[in-house]
């Protein structure tokens, strides 16, 4: 028999989830919670299972192939699983006014992977503008934001992702 | 360069840097709230009068008269309205929103609070951009206390019979949803793809109902507009554009950050004086700017002693847009600056319109052959003609396209070409980048 997706204890939080994701919307209007469902989903997960995607759509009342053309539409949403640690450089243009091509090459050379591409660990991707143009350059671990960065600040990081 | 510049009363930004300045103690204890206090006591049409008055213009990249935008709303429409707030924050080059969120949501919270009840509105949804991770975890803190001191809830700050929900939604890493309509189709769950206007979203908007959507920063400057009244913060400003604003330095120059300016400080100034920017990295000079945020057109050097305001610089044909400011010194590849800037445009494109849809990588692909050396001078001519098909320049707003992310990717060709031509043309004469590996400036070497 497949796994189910959840574990008991993800089961209840997806479910609590769903019903605050529900109450903020019309009663006639369940789909608006899609971001959000699938969001909850991946925040369960690490990523969104097609099995997942099928039980956001039941629970939003929509067909499958609806959630899953709003997951693909939105970088932030992984419908492959991807590494442990997920590297998103900016390389727009006030960050490459501050070394940000030069801050990604380093990385491709030191994780051993081209920007796009996955490994166990990582997953390296280059990213747009995430508003740290002031702080320039920047990239995001895992959604957590780090500014100012130099050669020695990243390597710091890095050591620290077991 | 010294401080000459005139000093500027710090309205949205006074509390940044104070302790704690995020929490509702310290906003009340600044007199946070006040401005709803006085709303209350208001006709809602008054207060909309109010915010006409005061010249506030919208900071979310057209600059539209907040008051106006707000006079749309049907009164007696029998369908709920709703309050968007756009803190999509995604324009290049901008980043002055998430300052406010970070320092002080509860600014923004009071302006929602007054806007939804002169508005008439019991629902509004803070759209932020995916990527704010901590922004929305303030935010919502914020929204907490809100709720827990009776200020959002049943009775809105104790106003009998007017309930208000906020609710927070985060986007999920796509520009284009910084564009109104396509924010309202995010926000009923779906992919962003922009509407076609009109109708207008204060008519027809989220759930088919009538909608305003306002920028962060605009609704962050509405409560001291209740508190110190319309005309003191329309004298702030220049006669068609009221109060300060935030803008965002970035690019080559020594201290970038977010800035809050008059409506006079000048591009100049916000580079070279010590309170802004403290000039540029050593021995170099400014070579180009782009003054509101990576959509806008690019200025040459000697075209910076203008106003970073709405009025002058749709004079110098480019915009105030988002505020964003990046600056480039003489060690900058343009050619290189805007094949970065064409490839987020062709990247972000929702793909609803054929000119943007193929226009965008075709910039794209024609920007990179002329940077590597592989281009002749035909394509630079091509270049123009493929910008103009997504839409023409000057002046500004005629582009061909369901939205203006069109004229957002179109606008940076047509400028570039216009003011640096002969860098274009070195690229192609000599087969290769003159700035060979080192393209990005004098802080582009990173270590
Ligand atoms: C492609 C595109 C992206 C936009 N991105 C943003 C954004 O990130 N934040 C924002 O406030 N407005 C953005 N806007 C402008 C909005 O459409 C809208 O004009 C604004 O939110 C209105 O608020 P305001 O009147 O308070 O300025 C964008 C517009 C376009 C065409
Ligand atoms: S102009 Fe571009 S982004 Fe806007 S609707 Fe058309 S294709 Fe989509
Ligand atoms: S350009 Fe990198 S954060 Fe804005």
């Amino acid at each position: 028999m497949a796994e189910p997706l959840f574990t008991p204890e993800e089961q209840k939080k997806f479910d609590a989830g769903i019903a605050e994701i529900l109450s903020h919307y019309p009663s006639d209007r369940k789909s608006a919670g899609m971001l959000p469902a699938l969001r909850l989903l991946q925040d369960l997960k690490g990523w969104l299972p097609p099995d997942g995607l099928r039980l956001v759509a039941k629970s939003l009342e929509v067909t499958p192939e609806r959630a899953y053309e709003v997951a693909s539409f939105y970088v932030m949403y992984h419908l492959k699983k991807p590494g442990k640690y997920v590297i998103d450089v900016c390389t727009n243009l006030s960050c490459s006014l501050w070394g940000a091509e030069k801050m990604l090459a380093y990385l491709e050379q030191k994780l051993g992977l081209t920007a796009g591409e996955t490994n166990d660990k990582f997953t390296l991707r280059e990213t747009e503008c995430l508003a740290s143009c002031g702080t320039a350059p920047c990239l995001q671990i895992n959604e957590d934001h780090h500014e100012r960065l130099t050669q020695a600040k990243l390597d710091a990081i890095l050591a620290r992702l077991s | 360069m010294a401080s000459t510049a005139k000093t500027v009363e710090a309205v949205i930004s006074a509390a940044w840097g104070k302790p704690q300045s995020w929490t509702l103690d310290s906003y009340r204890s600044r007199g946070g709230y006040d401005g709803l206090k006085r709303a209350l006591s208001m006709e809602p049409a008054a207060i909309i009068d109010e915010v006409k008055k005061s010249n506030l213009r919208g900071r979310g990249g057209a600059g539209f008269p907040t008051g106006m935008k707000w006079s749309f709303v049907p009164k007696d429409s029998p369908k709920p309205k709703y309050l968007a707030v756009n803190g999509d924050e995604s324009e290049p080059g901008t980043f002055k929103d998430r300052y406010i969120l970070e320092n002080d949501p509860h600014m923004m919270l009071e302006g929602i609070a007054i806007a939804s009840y002169a508005l008439g509105v019991h629902t509004c949804y803070v759209y932020l951009r995916g990527e704010f991770k901590f922004q929305a975890e303030r935010t919502q803190a914020a929204i907490d206390e809100a709720y827990k001191a009776g200020i959002f809830g049943k009775s809105l700050m104790g106003k009998e019979g007017f309930a208000l929900d906020c609710f927070l939604v985060r986007g999920a890493g796509a520009y284009i949803c910084g564009e109104e309509t396509a924010l309202l189709e995010s926000l009923e769950g779906k992919k962003g793809w922009p509407r076609l206007k009109p109708p207008f979203p204060a008519v027809v908007g989220l759930f088919g109902c009538p909608t305003v959507v306002n920028n962060v920063e605009t609704l962050a400057s509405v409560p001291p507009i209740l508190a110190k009244g319309a005309d003191w913060y329309a004298k702030l400003g220049t006669d068609k554009s009221g109060g300060t604003h935030l803008v965002c330095l970035s690019g080559s120059v020594n201290r970038p950050g977010v800035y809050e300016v008059g409506m006079h400080t000048t591009i100049l100034e916000l580079i070279h004086d010590d309170k802004y920017g403290q000039g540029m990295p050593k021995g170099r000079k400014v070579k180009a700017v782009i003054p509101g945020g990576s959509s806008a057109p690019v200025l040459g050097a000697d075209e910076l002693d203008v106003a970073l305001e709405f009025e002058a610089l749709k004079m110098k044909q480019t915009m105030a847009g988002s505020g964003g400011v990046i600056v480039m010194d003489d060690a900058t590849c343009m050619v290189r600056s805007l094949w970065r800037v064409a490839r987020f445009y062709a990247e972000e494109s929702c793909g609803q319109c054929t000119p943007c849809r193929e226009g965008t990588p075709w910039q794209t692909r024609l920007l990179r052959k002329i940077e590597e050396g592989r281009a002749e001078m035909s394509d630079i001519d091509m270049l123009s003609n493929v910008a103009s098909s997504i839409a023409p320049y000057p002046p500004i707003g005629l582009g061909n396209t369901i939205c203006a992310l069109g004229d957002a990717a179109a606008l940076p060709t047509h400028s570039f070409l216009m003011r640096f031509r002969d860098e274009f043309e070195a690229h192609v004469r000599e087969h290769r980048c003159p700035y060979g590996d080192h393209p990005w400036g004098s802080f582009g070497d990173w270590s």
